[in-house]
C-alpha cells in the first residue's frame, strides 16, 4: 500500500457552484503535498472531504487505505487535522486541551505525558500551558492548534493554512518541525497554503488548484522548469524580438512598454550571447523563475494582491498576466 | 475501554467549563429563587392550595423548573460551541456519535444536578422536612427528569444553527413546558383542554412525583409518575443518539 491518499473523481457541489470538480489525486506515503491556490479555489473543501467532515457530492477517496464514505471512523483514527479557524477551547488551559485531545484520540496513558510535553516544547508553549486559552494571543492559539494536531502522531496530517497569521520566526520553526516529523514518523502531510515560500520550503510536490480543479501537479523544480526558465529583462534602444529567434534556449520573448522580456533556460550561462545580440543595454535584470511565476503561468493571475515590491518585476508579471 | 475514556473526556470538559463559570450558577439560581420568594412569598400568606401555603405548594414545581431551564439550555449551548468552531474538534475525532451524546448527557446532568441540589437545600430552609429515603427518591426523580430534558436540549442543539434561536426555544418550548406542568397549580378541576396539555407535558410527571414525595400530595401514584418520566427519558435518549448521528 504505497498510496496514503487516492481520490477518484472527488466532487463537491453547492447548488450551482462546483467547489471541487472531479479531483483525481494520488499522494504517496511519507510525502508532503501542498495544495496551492487562491482563496475560494476549493482547497479547504478538499481537506474537509478527505477528513470526513464533508460528504462528497460525487466520487470518493481512500485515506490510509480506508474509504472516506464507507469507513469514516477508520479514516478519523489515522488522521490529524489543523483547522484554518482556531478550534481550541477557550475555557480550558492549553494543557487541558491537549489532555482531552489525547483521550479522544486514544493516546496510551503511559506515553501521554511525554507526548504532550514534546509538542508543547515544540511550539514554545511549555511555560503557558496552565493558562486559559482565552488569555492566549492569536499566534499562541495557532501554535496550540498545531500541537494538538500532532500529539497523537497521525499517519496522515492535514494542515489547513498552518502558519496563517504567525510571525516569521515561529513560521520557520514550525516548517522545520513539520519537515522533521514527516521524515522521522513517515507521516504523510497534505497542507493548503497561499504562501509561496511555505509551499516551496516544505512540499515535495505541489498541486496548483484553481476553481476546484488541479491545474498542474509536480515537484517545485519541475514546475519551475515547465515554464521555460529564468527571466531576463533588458532595456534597449530598439528592441527586436527576431534576433533571438534562432537561440534554442530562449523560450519566449516579448516587449512590454520599452522593456524586452526573455524567458531563458539557464540564463546565467547564456547571458553574454544574449547581450551580444541585444546590443547596448541601458538596464539589465536577471531573475530566477519563482513559484509565483509558475502560479501565474498556470492560472493567469497572481495569488495575492501585489505588494508593491520589486517594481520592474511587478510589471513583468502584469505583462505576463495580460497574455 | 478507549470509548469510556472518550466519554469521560467529554464529561470532564463540561465539568471543567462549568466549574469555571461560577457566575452561571448564580444567575441560573436567580429565576427559581424569584419565583419562590418574589411570587410564592407574596401569595403564600394569602393563598393556600390543598391546605399548603402557596409558597410551599409550588416549591416542587420550581425545583422542576430550575432543572428544566438548566437542562434544556445545557443542550442548546452546543449551538454556541459550533458557532465558535470548537465543536468541530469533537465531531472529527474518532469517537462514535453515541459516545459524544452520552458524554454530553453526563456533563449536562452533572451541571443540572448540582444546581438542583442547591435548590433542594433551599427547600430545607423553607421548612420542608425530608429524611434520607425521601432525599434519595427526590434525587432519583430529578435525575431522570434531567436526563430526559438534557437530551431534548441536545437534540435541539444538533438541529439549530444560530445562537439567536435560543430565544425561540424559551418562548415555544421551555415556557409552555413549565406553565403546563402544574408547577404553579394543582392538576385537579382543570378545564379539559388544560388537562390534556398537562397530561402530555412530561415535566408534569416530574412535578407531580416530587410533590408527592416532598409534600405527600399528588395527582398520580408515584410509580406512574416514575414510569412516565422514565419512558420520556428513554425515548429522548433514543431520539438524541439518532439526531447526533445525523449532525454535520
Amino acid at each position: 500500500m504505497a498510496l496514503a491518499i487516492e481520490t477518484r473523481d472527488l466532487t463537491k457541489r453547492y447548488g450551482e457552484l462546483v467547489a471541487v470538480d472531479r479531483l483525481n489525486l494520488a499522494v504517496e506515503r511519507g510525502e508532503i503535498l501542498g495544495l496551492l491556490g487562491p482563496n475560494g479555489a476549493g482547497k479547504t473543501t478538499v481537506i474537509s472531504m478527505l477528513s470526513t467532515i464533508l460528504k462528497p457530492t460525487e466520487g470518493t477517496a481512500k485515506v490510509n487505505g480506508f474509504d472516506i464514505i464507507s469507513h469514516p471512523d477508520d479514516v478519523r483514527k489515522s488522521i490529524g487535522i489543523v483547522f484554518q479557524e482556531p478550534s481550541v477551547d477557550d475555557e480550558l488551559t492549553g494543557l487541558e486541551n491537549l489532555q482531552l485531545h489525547s483521550m479522544w484520540y486514544g493516546v496510551p496513558k503511559a506515553i501521554r505525558h511525554d507526548r504532550i510535553s514534546e509538542v508543547l516544547t515544540l511550539v514554545g508553549l511549555e511555560d503557558r500551558k496552565n493558562s486559559l486559552v482565552k488569555t492566549y494571543s492569536g499566534g499562541m492559539r495557532r501554535r496550540l492548534e498545531l500541537a494538538r494536531g500532532l500529539v497523537h502522531h497521525p499517519k496522515v496530517l492535514f494542515l489547513d493554512e498552518p502558519t496563517l497569521g504567525l510571525d516569521p520566526q515561529t513560521r520557520d520553526q514550525i516548517w522545520k518541525y513539520i519537515a522533521d516529523l514527516a521524515q522521522k514518523e513517515d507521516m504523510t502531510i497534505v497542507l493548503t497554503t497561499h504562501y509561496m515560500e511555505e509551499a516551496e520550503e516544505l512540499c515535495d510536490r505541489i498541486a496548483i488548484i484553481d476553481q476546484g480543479k488541479i491545474v498542474v501537479l509536480d515537484t517545485v523544480e519541475a514546475l519551475k522548469k515547465s515554464i521555460g526558465g529564468d527571466f531576463v529583462c533588458l532595456k534597449i534602444a530598439r528592441p527586436d524580438i527576431a534576433v533571438f529567434a534562432s537561440l534554442s534556449y530562449v523560450k519566449r520573448a516579448e516587449i512590454d512598454d520599452d522593456m524586452l522580456v526573455l524567458t531563458v533556460e539557464n540564463a546565467n550561462e547564456h547571458l553574454q550571447e544574449i547581450l551580444d545580440r541585444a546590443g547596448k543595454a541601458e538596464y539589465i535584470a536577471i531573475r530566477p523563475a519563482s513559484l509565483n511565476d509558475v502560479f501565474l503561468h498556470f492560472t493567469g493571475r497572481e495569488i495575492r494582491p501585489e505588494t508593491g515590491e520589486g517594481g520592474i518585476f511587478q510589471r513583468i508579471m502584469r505583462a505576463e498576466a495580460r497574455r | 475501554m478507549s470509548t469510556w475514556e472518550a466519554i469521560y473526556g467529554i464529561w470532564l470538559r463540561e465539568v471543567k467549563v462549568f466549574s469555571r463559570e461560577r457566575s452561571r450558577i448564580i444567575t441560573s439560581l436567580f429565576t427559581p429563587l424569584l419565583w419562590i420568594f418574589g411570587f410564592g412569598g407574596g401569595l403564600g400568606p394569602n393563598v393556600s392550595v390543598k391546605e399548603f401555603n402557596y409558597q410551599i405548594f409550588i416549591y416542587p414545581g420550581i425545583l422542576a423548573m430550575s432543572i428544566l431551564f438548566n437542562s434544556v439550555f445545557f443542550g442548546v449551548y452546543i449551538v454556541w460551541d459550533r458557532k465558535i468552531d470548537i465543536l468541530k474538534e469533537i465531531l472529527v475525532a474518532p469517537i462514535s456519535r453515541t459516545a459524544i451524546f452520552v458524554g454530553k448527557i453526563l456533563g449536562g446532568t452533572t451541571d443540572s444536578m448540582i444546581q438542583g441540589t442547591i435548590m433542594l437545600l433551599i427547600g430545607g430552609l423553607l421548612g420542608i422536612s425530608f429524611g434520607f429515603g425521601t432525599t434519595i427518591l427526590v434525587l432519583l426523580f430529578m435525575l431522570i427528569l434531567t436526563v430526559g430534558l438534557v437530551s431534548v436540549g441536545l437534540i435541539l442543539g444538533s438541529v439549530l444553527t444560530s445562537p439567536e434561536s435560543f430565544g425561540s426555544v424559551v418562548s415555544f418550548l421551555v415556557f409552555p413546558l413549565f406553565f403546563f406542568s402544574g408547577a404553579l397549580y394543582p392538576l385537579e378541576n382543570l378545564p379539559p383542554w388544560l388537562t390534556f396539555l398537562t397530561y402530555i407535558d412530561p415535566v408534569t410527571y416530574g412535578v407531580d412525583g416530587m410533590r408527592g414525595i416532598l409534600l405527600g400530595t399528588s395527582r398520580f401514584p408515584i410509580l406512574l409518575n416514575f414510569s412516565a418520566l422514565a419512558a420520556f427519558a428513554l425515548v429522548m435518549i433514543w431520539a438524541g443518539t439518532f439526531a447526533f448521528k445525523r449532525m454535520q
